[in-house]
């Protein structure tokens, strides 16, 4: 009876190892699935995302009518006002920016699993945290920020964000808008040393589709900077009592893209057939660019 | 008890052993070898539009001579870039040369992609009318250069094919005679995303190594929107304009 009672409390344990490696094989699956994301990232600058610098080049950014006509009214001369100096990005600009990524993890101390990614801030860019906990959204009325409030979750081996809840800012710094209504969705694809950001961005105000940008960076051995240097305001001159704007067919830039690279004027206010390849075909027909 | 727990354990067991992969095993006979096709973790196939939101004025007009802004040329590439002349390519046969593989899927093009056997993908463009093959478990190429030179794929599981190029006849990496040499090797990624509210999107990422003419990697990845078929294929021969 003793030797029995010994194999029973021996055998206990035991099955509840081997119960435990087995709940792992099934459960860790999904963890081995997973990339790791963590580190320091430089951007890979081989293509243009925040296009030409010319003040009216919305080339690529399929564009709602009331898009473009707001695109159209803005100035750079805003830059000057104190108040919209260090206004920002909103959350997409880790894709389109010239900037690196600093990315770390929170881990929960006890069970080790990731509670969230952060990517660090850079000069005119918020942190962006990517909560993993299944924590839901906030409510539709809650505070909106430039990072504005985002989840995770794998889909295998891709990190797949979602961001809600950011502040109405720029889809180009030259003035094609966003609202806060902007939601976005981020994967992280990750092939050897290479990190891929591919960005859906939707709003239902100012764009008339999803708008689609991916950008790589390479792995760095050189730790950067979670945090960027601080933006301080400076005083310009008087810009006047309204902010400086365009009027209507106002816009003196609007032909720019034409004189200088051949642009039509289509392409360059960021008309959506304009992203096709069959728009190629109405360029050489020989319509008359507006 | 200890009947339940072991019923747990190889019921936990016989879950885990389970294929991950979508296509794993689809339709493949018992007992055969599974090929590529059957064991393909994502179906690339379909009709893929290209959509050029980045780099627009490079790709859907002809840039200016000697304009290789974001392509870190080397000293002989620049020269090459600068010495650009298209009627002379048009002259010697050459139309073809910015439609390679190191740069056609960067062009405003759409892409049809089937298999054409069960170790072989077949990528066409319908602008350039370029037809690209991606052969599973292929020997080293041998035999003539070719603009879309010779493909080896694998695929990357959980979900990614990647796919690497040699065998190159030199070209450009953008119509205005940006070149890539004859020994570039081209290293392709191909994912699959969804697209919220409807639709997919095919992410490629291309990866040009060209000692010759570029210093360090060239690195760009292009979107595609799938379609439901082929009523805007439009094929267009290759052209220096």
């Amino acid at each position: 009876m003793g030797s029995n009672t010994v194999q029973r409390e021996m055998s206990a344990p035991a099955a509840a190892k081997l119960a435990a490696v087995l709940l792992c094989l099934f459960a860790c699956r999904n963890a081995a699935a997973q990339m790791e994301i963590t580190g320091s990232w430089v951007p890979r600058s081989n293509e243009f995302l925040t296009g030409d610098g010319l003040p009216v080049d919305f080339t690529g950014i399929p564009l709602s009518e009331e898009g473009r006509i707001r695109a159209l009214s803005y100035s750079e001369s805003q830059l000057a006002m104190v108040e919209r100096q260090c206004q920002g990005w909103p959350a997409f600009y880790v894709v389109q920016g010239p900037f690196g990524l600093k990315i770390w993890s929170e881990t929960d101390p006890l069970k080790g699993n990731v509670i969230s990614y952060t990517i660090g801030a850079w000069e005119d860019r918020a942190p962006l945290t990517i909560w993993m906990d299944g924590r839901p959204h906030p409510s539709q009325y809650a505070e909106h920020t430039r990072a504005g409030f985002t989840t995770g979750t794998w889909e295998g081996n891709t990190l797949v964000a979602y961001t809600t809840h950011m502040k109405a800012g720029f889809l180009r710094k030259t003035g094609a808008p966003s609202s806060d209504e902007t939601t976005m969705t981020l994967r992280f694809y990750r092939h050897g040393d290479i990190l891929i950001l591919m960005v859906i961005i939707q709003d239902p105000i100012y764009l008339a589709e999803p708008w689609i940008l991916s950008r790589s960076f390479q792995l760095s051995a050189t730790p950067m900077s979670p945090i960027g240097p601080p933006c301080v305001t400076a005083y310009e001159g008087s810009v006047g009592e309204t902010a400086p704007h365009y009027l209507p067919e106002k816009n003196p830039f609007v032909d720019e893209m034409t004189a200088k690279y051949g642009v039509p004027r289509d392409a360059a206010i960021g008309k959506p057939e304009t992203l096709y390849p069959e728009y190629r075909k109405k360029m050489s027909a020989g319509i008359p660019a507006k | 008890m200890r009947v339940f727990l072991i019923a747990i354990l190889v019921t936990l067991a016989s879950i885990a052993t389970l294929p991950r992969a979508a296509g794993q095993g689809r339709g493949t006979p018992a007992g055969s070898a599974v090929t590529p096709k059957a064991s393909a973790p994502i179906d690339l196939t379909g009709y893929w539009v290209a959509l050029v939101s980045e780099d627009w004025r490079f790709r859907m007009v002809m840039p200016p001579k000697g304009d290789y802004t974001r392509v870190a040329l080397t000293e002989q590439g620049r020269k090459i870039a600068d010495a650009w002349d298209p009627a002379a390519d048009e002259a010697a046969g050459n139309q073809c040369k910015a439609y390679g593989a190191a740069a056609i899927m960067r062009l405003p093009a759409r892409f049809r992609i089937t298999w054409q056997d069960e170790n072989t993908l077949r990528v066409e463009s319908d602008y350039g009318t370029q037809t690209r093959l991606f052969h599973f478990n292929s020997p080293p190429p041998t035999g003539e250069r070719a603009w879309q030179g010779h493909s080896a794929a694998e695929w990357q599981k959980p979900s990614s094919l990647k796919v690497a190029t040699t065998n190159m006849r030199s070209g450009y990496l953008r119509k205005n005679g940006v070149p890539y040499s004859e020994n570039a090797v081209v290293t392709e990624y191909f994912d699959l995303a969804p697209i919220p509210g409807g639709g997919q999107a095919l992410l490629v990422t291309t990866i040009v190594d060209d000692p010759l003419y570029l210093q360090g990697s060239y690195v760009v990845t292009s979107q595609f929107k799938k379609e439901a078929d082929g009523s805007k294929w439009d094929p267009t021969p290759c052209s220096v304009k």
